[in-house]
């Protein structure tokens, strides 16, 4: 029996573990927390169904049925190659020796504190979309002072195109991410006016236009062109926006009673440790570099260690997914050669 | 009093914490594909009146939805209803609807 060790529980991990484990090989699926489900665990509503994450999630684990070892609270110290194969030491001093090692090591939300003009830690009412997914989990979206905002603004592209915090890449899922947003707002607070302010909107997928839409000419959502330059408090903490509406060419001012800032992502910690370890590279946007951008998408530059999930770069939940499948398929093939 | 030449220009700010948006609130109310514009400008591109006069039905839209209602007064009536933009339109706007109803509300039914 061949043996893989999936490095995170993520969706991708859980994904490519109930299909590999289907297929009858020993599967380890090692996380760092007490529990899985990764990012996806943390949301709330999905773009652009709105199904419940929790739903999705729940499936996953369904069809993985057991079938793989979890090793929680578990983080690799060591890992190196042994003859064939490779050893993996855990924290706890947990031995593992597999055959193929499949990093789906995800990323990191960017932390908002970097971007200090925002004023994320530092003013009361702005948070980021992450916050905002809990606040709608705890069906207790409201201001510092308890109040439902009556006012409330979206800045996009928070760390991401933005080469000043080392991050020129788009993270692909905040515009969608931000629209969704936005409407649950306006379902929940109708007379709430809510304001996207955006570079450009990346509705790329499908139906993602048709939530656009929506957010338009449902929902009477203000879409404005212009990144942030600058966030304020002013006395009854409020939140004093400055941007350029770029559309017509004249600076904009904006007070809102809440700001969300759209947090991008960014290339994960665990994954830049892993890299010396197994000898990985880091591609210029600090994700995992691939073995051919169009061909060999889930493999590595080291034989036995495969790719699936958004440490190869922003994903949304369908193409993190498929890109499992992808990667479970092809680990099976290798280990059946 | 003397003349020193200084003068204090009007602030060009956009102030969306001041509540001016009357009209596009009777706009959406008679046509509510309004909503719907994602500023493209094929509509300013395709306009014939544009090509000579500062006419910009997508710029129209916009400062109508930021309240500023002032600029809009002396250019819409330059708009000749061709309807061009409306067969341009990717979002299927009836642009002669709402110039027709700018028109009517900032110049209370004088169509010049």
């Amino acid at each position: 029996m061949k043996s893989i060790a999936i490095i995170g529980a993520g969706i991708a991990g859980i994904e490519a573990a109930s299909r590999l484990s289907k297929q009858g090989h020993k599967v380890y699926l090692i996380e760092k927390n007490p529990e899985i489900g990764g990012h996806v665990a943390q949301w709330d509503r999905l773009f652009p169904s709105q199904e419940e994450a929790e739903i999705v999630l729940n499936d996953l684990i369904k069809n993985l049925n057991n079938r793989a070892e979890v090793l929680f609270n578990s983080e690799v110290q060591h890992c190196g190659k042994k003859d064939r194969q490779f050893e993996i030491i855990l924290t706890g001093n947990k031995n593992l020796l597999v055959d193929v090692i499949l990093v789906t090591t995800g990323f990191d939300t960017f932390r908002a504190q970097r971007k200090e003009e925002y004023g994320y830690g530092i003013y009361e009412n702005v948070i980021t979309s992450t916050d905002l997914e809990q606040m709608f989990k705890k069906h207790n979206v409201v201001c510092k002072n308890g109040n439902p905002p009556k006012r409330l603004a979206f800045v996009h592209c928070v760390g991401s195109r933005d080469e000043k915090v080392g991050n020129r890449h788009c993270s692909k899922v905040c515009c969608a991410t931000a629209v969704k947003q936005a409407c649950e707002i306006k379902e929940l607070y109708p007379d709430c006016e809510v304001f996207n302010l955006y570079m450009d909107l990346r509705m790329f997928d499908r139906h993602f236009e048709d939530m656009y839409h929506e957010a338009q000419s449902k929902y009477y959502v203000n879409f404005i062109r212009g990144r942030l330059s600058e966030a304020g408090e002013n006395k009854d903490h409020q939140v004093v926006l400055k941007t350029e509406d770029t559309l017509a060419g004249k600076p904009l001012k904006l007070t809102v009673d809440l700001l969300v800032l759209m947090t991008g992502m960014e290339a994960c910690d665990t994954q830049k440790t892993l890299n010396t370890k197994l000898g990985l590279r880091s591609d210029t946007d600090g994700f995992l570099s691939t073995k051919d951008v169009f061909t060999q998408n889930n493999f590595s530059n080291t034989d036995g260690v495969f790719f699936a999930g958004t440490c190869t770069g922003p994903k949304t939940i369908p193409e993190t997914l498929a890109d499992a499948r992808a990667a479970a398929s092809l680990v099976n093939a290798y280990l059946m050669s | 009093m003397i003349n020193f030449g200084y003068k204090r220009n009007e602030s060009a700010t956009l102030d969306l914490d001041v509540d001016n948006s009357e009209l596009y609130k009777k706009l959406l109310k008679e046509e509510p594909s309004a909503a719907t514009c994602i500023s493209c400008g094929t509509c300013a591109s395709t306009c014939s009146t544009g090509q000579f006069t500062d006419f910009n039905l997508r710029k129209i839209m916009l400062l109508c939805k930021r309240g500023d209602t002032q600029s809009l007064e002396p250019i819409i009536n330059r708009c000749m209803l061709c309807g061009k933009c409306q067969f341009a339109c990717p979002k299927g706007l009836n642009t002669r609807h709402i110039v027709l109803i700018l028109n009517k509300h900032l110049h209370a039914g004088k169509i010049s």
